[in-house]
């Protein structure tokens, strides 16, 4: 089956010779939920830019919904749907007139519009809220609407550029499960950038890690995971609990690691879980807390770049600080 | 969608926001009249001067407010389109089949609207304190004619100083130099009357002046070829330039494919 996204040696410059996207390379396919994962200024918005046609890219190929991104701009427009990072709306417009005006503009005939309009405003819970100046909305309202508007056209892909930066948990959730359910009920193929390592392991069918304008990492968030190791056991010891003794038990099953409350176990195949209770209880060693840490996605974010996304973060916030630095100079 | 379909889309939002900012609308509505008022008060005995056109300085004054009130409409529709380039909403609207025209007649569109309402406005205002339209009911539509050219023009330029900058602060600053353009010009004393060289050959150099005289002239004189061409042919020619560098600047600021 043809990709829903294809992408071959994408690369973006911008003047003073800044590299924001180095050449990627990426496929997506029809009904895929593809998480784009890194951290600020890694390159996920001008690669989404660039997929949706807003920004000619410097080199490369992109094809969205079998278009070419460079040459049928127009068609592929009309067959995707975006919400990019900022939700622009118009903060003197209701969120009823935001849609008539994006309906209008996609060319939805007008008698179909007021229905669609309803369908859309019940579809992100927005319905009494519809006659309201946007000025007056929640940041996860404007999202919700944001979302509306994307999916107003009825696209077949649609593109969300960290849709969930900044809401509380309960919009964010709200919006997971909306996005989850535009792939399972209608088949949408879904492009998510974020920066939320969770949010990446909840939606993503297959996730491509980008770290200065490169993608460093894709696959499905398990075998990721399971590519960089074993989960890890850490068993905190009781009162009366010999630690050497706790030691000697758990390196049965793997590796020590360094743990600071007490003692941890990379797991290497020769047992589970289930089998280091199973040891603890028979050498009669009692234990005050124990965990299964598996690996995360930040994991393979430090396996892979050799730091965590965390830090990258920082990291980039100091780039950005000496470069306007310079700029003063 | 036809373009005009869209045109009218974008130009009934441009409406809407006008409408819900009161101070986009009351200040160009007021303070060109109020200016109009102590001018008027001020200079009275101008008319005293010999060959000067009018007995009434207030009828002599009367095409002034069309120009101000211009430019605050212009002005206001420029810091609209910055921000919309400013918020993204100039991407989200990229992302719709939306044609480039569409967006640029649009916004110039709104203004239009709110140049026509403003128009009807000042005559009506005129007329109520007493002043006679030379040329009649039919001047009266070709000053509404002239008026919507005009907003058109500056409207031109006031969206072609957002899409070069993107920025509402760098449109606001135009409001000045536009104002500079205003006061050297004929607003106060016909050309041949000002004295002072600098002055009457700056005001002979300024557009300003020709579409003053035009509107003037359907006021005080009637029916006047020479000042009616010149004044359209100001307008016609500056909406051209405006429309021409507007529509370049918009292709490199709504860089999709």
């Amino acid at each position: 089956m043809a990709s829903a996204i294809e992408v071959r040696g994408l690369v973006r410059t911008f003047k003073g010779d800044i590299t924001a996207v180095a050449g990627i390379d990426l496929d997506v396919a029809p009904g895929e939920i593809y998480g784009f994962l890194g951290p600020n200024g890694a390159g996920k918005s001008t690669t989404v830019h660039m997929l949706t046609t807003l920004l000619p890219p410097t080199a490369g190929t992109g094809r969205v919904g079998g278009f070419d991104i460079v040459k049928q701009g127009p068609e592929v427009r009309r067959t995707i749907g975006a919400a990019l990072q900022e939700a622009a709306l118009d903060p003197l417009l209701t969120g009823r007139e935001h849609l008539k005006l994006q309906l209008a503009l996609h060319g939805i005939p007008r008698p179909e519009r007021p229905a669609r309009t309803d369908e859309l405003l019940a579809r992100v819970g927005l319905r009494l809220a519809a006659d309201r100046k946007i000025g007056g909305y929640s940041g996860g309202m404007k999202r919700r609407l944001d979302l509306a508007l994307a999916l107003a056209h009825r696209p077949r892909i649609l593109f969300l550029d960290e849709p969930t930066t900044g809401l509380d948990p309960q919009s964010r959730s709200a919006l997971w499960e909306e996005v989850v359910r535009l792939k399972r009920d209608e088949g949408v193929t879904v492009f998510l950038t974020t920066q939320y390592l969770e949010e990446a392991d909840v939606l993503a069918d297959r996730v491509g890690i980008i770290d200065h304008g490169r993608i460093v990492a894709e696959g499905t968030p398990r075998a990721l995971k399971a590519e960089i190791g074993r989960p890890t056991v850490e068993a905190l010891p009781a009162d009366g609990t010999d630690p050497l003794t706790l030691e000697q038990v758990l390196g049965r099953f793997g590796e020590l690691q360094p743990s600071t409350a007490g003692v941890a176990v990379r797991l290497d195949g020769r047992g589970e879980l289930a089998d280091v209770v199973r040891a603890l209880d028979s050498a009669e060693l009692k234990v005050a807390d124990l965990h299964l840490h598996a690996p995360s996605l930040d994991d393979v974010f430090l396996a892979k770049t050799g730091r965590s996304l965390e830090g990258a973060e920082e990291e980039h916030e100091e780039e950005q600080e000496q470069k306007q630095e310079q700029a003063q100079e | 969608m036809s373009l005009a379909a869209q045109v009218l889309s974008l130009a009934r939002r441009s409406v809407i926001r006008t409408i819900r900012q009161p101070a986009n609308w009351i200040t160009p509505l007021i303070f060109p009249l109020a200016l109009m008022a102590v001018n008027t008060g001020g200079l009275d005995r101008a008319t005293d001067l010999p060959g000067f056109p009018s007995d009434s300085f207030l009828a002599f004054f009367l095409a002034f407010p069309f120009i101000q009130g211009a430019l605050f409409a212009t002005v206001n529709a420029g810091v609209d389109l910055a921000r919309d380039i400013q918020t993204g909403f100039l991407n989200r609207l990229s992302l719709t089949p939306m044609r480039g025209a569409a967006l640029l007649f649009g916004h110039l569109g709104g203004v239009i609207v709110m140049g026509f309402a403003q128009a009807v406005w000042y005559l009506t205002v005129g007329l109520l304190v007493g002043v006679s339209i030379a040329s009649g009911a039919l001047g009266a539509l070709v000053i509404f004619l002239l008026a919507v050219l005009i907003v058109l023009a500056f409207g031109s330029f006031g969206a072609l100083a957002a899409l070069r900058t993107g920025s509402t602060e760098a449109v606001h600053s135009l409001f000045p130099v536009f104002f500079v353009f205003l006061f050297i010009s004929s607003m106060n004393l016909p050309r041949n009357l000002i004295e002072t060289d600098w002055f009457r050959i700056a005001a002979s150099l300024n557009p300003v002046s020709y579409l003053i005289e035009a509107i003037r002239s359907l006021i005080i004189v009637g029916w006047d070829p020479e000042a009616l061409a010149l004044g359209f042919g100001t307008a016609i020619l500056l909406a051209i330039i405006g429309l021409t560098l507007s529509s370049l600047s918009l292709r490199s600021r709504m860089a999709r494919t």
